[in-house]
């Protein structure tokens, strides 16, 4: 049972990314059912739940690293078909970062950062290393540019990962569980880069289990079980005054310790 | 708010769409996925109803089974002359000598038989005693060879090494290099990663120097030049020379495939093992080498599969393996002109042995993956 | 013992290990010198010389196949036909290394297919070239394929000037007419290349400093074939072509790749690579699902992406082994002595050894080729290996 979304702050923009009864089978397993999504510009949305919920199929669904079977994804106004064409123009405009960071092992971090800029946008070469260096020093590790990423901590290189996506200067940035492979030392340094984005303004959908974080930054909480949405909330009322027996059970499991 | 409770009511699955599933799908993701991949299966097809059919034809359909002689299949050029290779069968399965005594058969078809039956238990997973199976097949069966293919013994008549033939001789040859190379191997693997520098020094080289030279070399260095280099009066026929240079050369490589398990082993078993008390050799053989061999069994498959395909090289020396037993009988005066048939059918077996290890090696792998993953 | 606490000898690792050392050092020069002895004594007894005294005797037989080193019955020595087997190793083992590469890479290509059928087909040729021997091979096409299907001489396959027989292939030959004109063709060629490399640098500037892209790689190939074309008539067609004409038994003039070469080179190029297949494949399934998806992520083209994404990192799980790959095919031309194509085994260690009966020199020599090539093959992996390191970290 969906709870209808809290009415959006009036500082909200227009919508980006519309998902309409989306749905999702992997062979015969039904992964996503009746997804209704709406995300207004400026929105920075947490997506929770237990794994094996959809969640990051969900977000993966958005820029079509997965292809959903029934729906419509709408994003930026351009629908989400096989057509390459739309699905390149999307993905230029919705950055992502991943568990895993996936920095390109073989450049060095500034080269991971130009690399987009330069073959997708075709900036010049030289701008698009002072774009880098730029959201370098934003994610405050300008001095390792010229480091391969096998060189890096974790944290490092997931702060590189995001700066990688902000040089392609995105509408939307999308969050694939980004603290989930980090030691716990590690967390906070890219977390404190997320919250900077935030505050900037940035639409961002995060899969995440940081629930501090998403308290702090987060205008809306979505809690996903079986493929399905089963609660949505501002972050005060979802996590003070949960509705749903499964999201009772679920905070009170995270947030035992 | 108040505090009010709703149930979580799950959405039933339902089934996926009928275009996205099932064998339509699978046929237009598999072989129409793009413009491309139609025009692939399209050329596919096309070379695969031109081709397969005729050669169907020839090997099957219109191929000549029965008869003993040329005749019916000089008479019937389209087909194929499987009748060659029945009349020929013992010869090219068991050599000359078999060949010419079919009273003599049941010898080699025994071993080939007592071979299988400890082999294939060996190569499934749930077997009880593999240790014993596996002694069994390095010491005894061995010697069950020798007594009954050499013979000499319990009214046996002889047929000595040179009266060896066909793919008796080729598995006369690749068994004698594993069974020899094996420790010869380990011993090397062990010395090129001692801490000792001259051991060291002299295992690398020794490695080195064989894994450098291409095995026809050394088969013509060993007969050539190894009755050279032993006392006036040691003799060794054609065959025992064979097996001496590709005992050698073997062991090499069954050196790196054993070196590749040892270094695989972390170093906290080393650290366990001298926390115990054990010395070197103790060390080595009851922690580290039990290890280390479980985990190079599939690259010692391999190059067990290098080496069954290299022993068709000894047909270059002069003895009649497998493939010159094959090539000698396609141009007997018999069969003249018959060579088509004669390779296809001593490639068919080859194949068939080295696909089946490199099956095994490779799920060997597969399961060792996924048991160090646990 | 001049000390309580010093360790008995017979206890000291250090002791022991020296000991060890020295006995298996011992063991090893004895059988090494036990070999030399025996070897010495079993020549006197046999009344055989070993020596390098029949280098510069002349050779007793025919040569057939020699392209860049003259060969002359008569005259050629035993030492020359030993450097004729050495070029003869080299030009198949280079012939076999590209063409293997090249049918490799396509079919380790093809097996990572979308399309099922041409996955399959591409596993069903690997595991069928793969797994039967590589002697067979040669013989089965040689002898079973291309000996039989091919025409006598008199009724040669003719494409242009090119004819094809069962003995091989005539090929026309270029011969130098004008040789200054042939230097001045090579000049214009070179300043060509430098012109073309001055180019790959300007556009290559130019896409750093305002992102446009050119072809650079096409516009290169193609420059340089019409220019060589255009430059070749500048400089006065300097060359001219033997070309091969039908004379009463076989062709004369022209150059001729025998038919144990073509069927060799043939062989060793499917074998080979249908290992260097398995190379590719398993290059390019190292690189994680993860490294696509972030660069589709980031709006890289498929083809973007392959090209700087997947490329260059498979090829660093690729290289290795298919250096490895080159010096067993490398090893492996030595076959050639079942089909009779002239390399240096069939020449040096075949025919020499049966004619001097230089057993012991001939062998250490044909031995020594092939270390010298396995080292240099391990020079060169270690340099390579150590470079990616360096990149790496």
């Amino acid at each position: 049972m969906t709870t209808d979304a809290p009415t959006a702050s009036a500082e909200l923009g227009e919508t980006v990314i519309n998902i309409d009864r989306l749905n999702k089978w992997y062979g015969q397993f039904h992964v996503l059912k009746d997804i209704d999504l709406n995300v207004k510009r400026g929105e920075r949305i947490v997506i929770c739940g237990p794994s094996g919920s959809g969640k990051s199929t969900l977000i993966r669904c958005i820029n079509r690293l997965e292809s959903h079977q029934e729906g419509t994804i709408t994003v930026d106004g351009i629908e989400l078909t096989e057509d390459t064409k739309h699905i390149n123009d999307i993905r230029r405009e919705v950055g992502m970062v991943f568990q895993h960071f996936n920095l390109f092992p073989h450049l060095t971090v500034l080269e991971n950062c130009t690399l987009a800029p330069i073959w997708v946008r075709k900036t010049a070469k030289k701008e698009a290393e002072e774009i880098a260096m730029r959201y370098l020093e934003r994610v405050k590790i300008p001095e390792q540019a010229n480091k391969y990423p096998g060189q890096l901590s974790g944290g490092q290189q997931q702060r590189v990962a995001i700066a990688r996506s902000l040089c392609m200067n995105p509408r939307v940035m999308l969050f694939d569980e980004p603290t989930s492979a980090l030691d716990p030392e590690m967390i906070a340094e890219v977390l404190d880069v997320m919250v900077g984005l935030a505050e900037d303004g940035m639409t961002m959908l995060c899969v995440t289990h940081e629930m501090g974080f998403a308290r702090k930054v987060a205008n809306r909480v979505i809690f996903m079980d079986g493929g399905q949405i089963v609660e949505q909330n501002e972050p005060e009322a979802f996590f003070n005054n949960p509705q749903n027996e499964r999201t009772q059970l679920f905070l009170s499991q995270i947030l035992q310790h | 708010m108040t505090d009010q409770n709703s149930q979580f009511v799950p959405i039933p699955d339902r089934p996926a769409p009928a275009t996205t599933v099932g064998p339509v799908a699978w046929i237009r993701d598999n072989l129409f996925g793009s413009v491309s991949s139609s025009l692939t299966t399209l050329l596919f097809l096309y070379l695969f109803f031109t081709y397969v059919p005729l050669f169907i034809d020839w090997a099957i359909l219109s191929a000549n089974w029965t008869g003993s002689d040329r005749s019916v299949c000089d008479a019937n050029r389209e087909g194929a002359c499987w009748t060659f290779i029945g009349v020929r069968l013992e010869q090219i399965l068991f050599g000359l000598y078999f060949g010419s005594n079919p009273d003599q058969v049941w010898r080699p078809v025994t071993v080939f038989i007592v071979f299988f039956a400890l082999l294939i238990p060996l190569m499934m997973e749930r077997t009880p005693y593999k240790k014993w199976l596996a002694l069994t097949l390095l010491i005894p069966f061995p010697v069950l060879f020798y007594v009954l293919i050499h013979g000499g013994s319990f009214g046996i008549p002889v047929a000595d090494t040179t009266q060896w033939g066909g793919f008796l001789l080729t598995f006369a040859l690749a068994f004698v290099g594993i069974l020899f190379a094996l420790p010869l191997g380990i011993l090397l693997a062990l010395g090129r990663r001692s801490d000792m520098p001259v051991i060291r020094a002299i295992c690398v080289t020794y490695i080195e120097f064989w894994r450098g030279t291409p095995l026809i070399t050394i088969l013509f260095m060993a007969s050539v030049m190894l009755p050279l280099f032993f006392p006036a009066g040691v003799e060794f026929d054609k065959v025992v020379r064979a097996m001496i240079g590709i005992t050698l050369f073997q062991s090499a490589y069954t050196a790196e495939a054993v070196r590749g398990g040892l270094s695989a082993i972390p170093k906290g078993q080393y650290e366990a093992a001298m926390a115990l008390g054990l010395g070197y050799w103790r060390r080595t053989a009851f922690i580290i080498l039990p290890q280390a061999l479980k985990i190079s069994i599939p690259s010692i498959v391999n190059t067990f599969i290098a080496l069954f395909k290299d022993t068709s090289l000894v047909s270059i020396i002069g003895l009649l393996d497998l493939l010159n037993m094959a090539q000698t009988a396609s141009r007997s005066l018999e069969w003249n002109g018959y060579d088509m048939e004669g390779y296809l059918f001593a490639g068919f077996i080859f194949w068939m042995f080295c696909y089946g290890m490199s099956r095994y090696s490779q799920n060997l792998e597969r399961k060792l993956d996924t048991d160090r993953r646990h | 013992m001049t000390q309580n606490t010093r360790i008995p000898f017979h206890r000291d690792p250090a002791v022991r290990a020296i000991a060890a050392q020295v006995v298996a050092l011992l063991l090893v020069i004895y059988g090494l010198y036990s070999v030399f002895e025996n070897t010495v004594n079993n020549l006197v007894a046999r009344g055989m010389q070993t020596g390098t005294g029949f280098f510069d005797e002349v050779a007793p037989f025919k040569i057939g196949f020699s392209p860049f080193l003259d060969f002359s019955l008569g005259e050629t020595t035993y030492l020359e036909v030993f450097f004729i087997g050495i070029q003869n190793t080299i030009l198949i083992a280079v012939l076999g290394i590209i063409a293997a590469t090249l049918l490799g890479f396509f079919v380790g290509v093809v097996r990572l297919s979308p399309n099922w059928l041409a996955s399959r087909a591409a596993l069903g040729y690997i595991e069928m070239f793969r797994n039967t021997p590589l002697l067979l091979q040669i013989m089965f096409w040689n002898f079973a394929v291309f000996l039989p299907s091919l025409p006598a001489p008199k009724n040669s396959i003719e494409m242009g000037f090119v004819y094809l027989n069962a003995r091989g292939i005539h090929v026309p030959t270029p011969v130098v007419e004008d040789s200054t004109g042939l230097w001045i063709w090579m000049a214009l060629l070179m300043a060509l290349c430098i012109g073309l490399y001055r180019f790959a640098r300007l556009a290559k500037a130019r896409f750093e400093e305002t992102g446009e892209r050119l072809p650079v790689f096409w516009i290169n190939i193609l420059g340089f074939l019409a220019g060589g074309y255009v430059l070749y008539f500048v400089a006065g067609s300097p060359l001219g072509w033997d070309t091969p004409e039908l004379g009463r038994f076989n062709f004369k003039g022209g150059g001729q790749l025998p038919l144990p070469m073509f069927s060799l080179w043939f062989a060793l190029t499917v074998y080979t690579s249908a290992f260097i297949a398995e190379n590719v494949r398993a290059g390019i399934q190292s690189v994680s699902h993860g490294q696509t998806e972030a660069a589709h992520a980031l709006g890289l083209s498929r083809k973007d992406t392959v090209n700087l994404v997947v490329i260059p990192q498979a090829l660093r799980v690729i290289i290795p082994p298919t250096i490895s790959q080159y010096l067993n095919l490398t090893k492996n031309s030595s076959l050639a002595v079942a089909v009779g194509f002239e390399e240096i085994v069939a020449l040096w260690a075949g025919i020499t050894l049966n004619q001097t009966g230089q057993a012991l020199i001939i062998i250490a020599m044909t031995i020594a080729v092939y270390e010298c090539l396995s080292l240099f093959t391990s020079a060169v992996l270690n340099w390579y290996n150590r470079r990616v390191q360096l990149t790496e970290r």
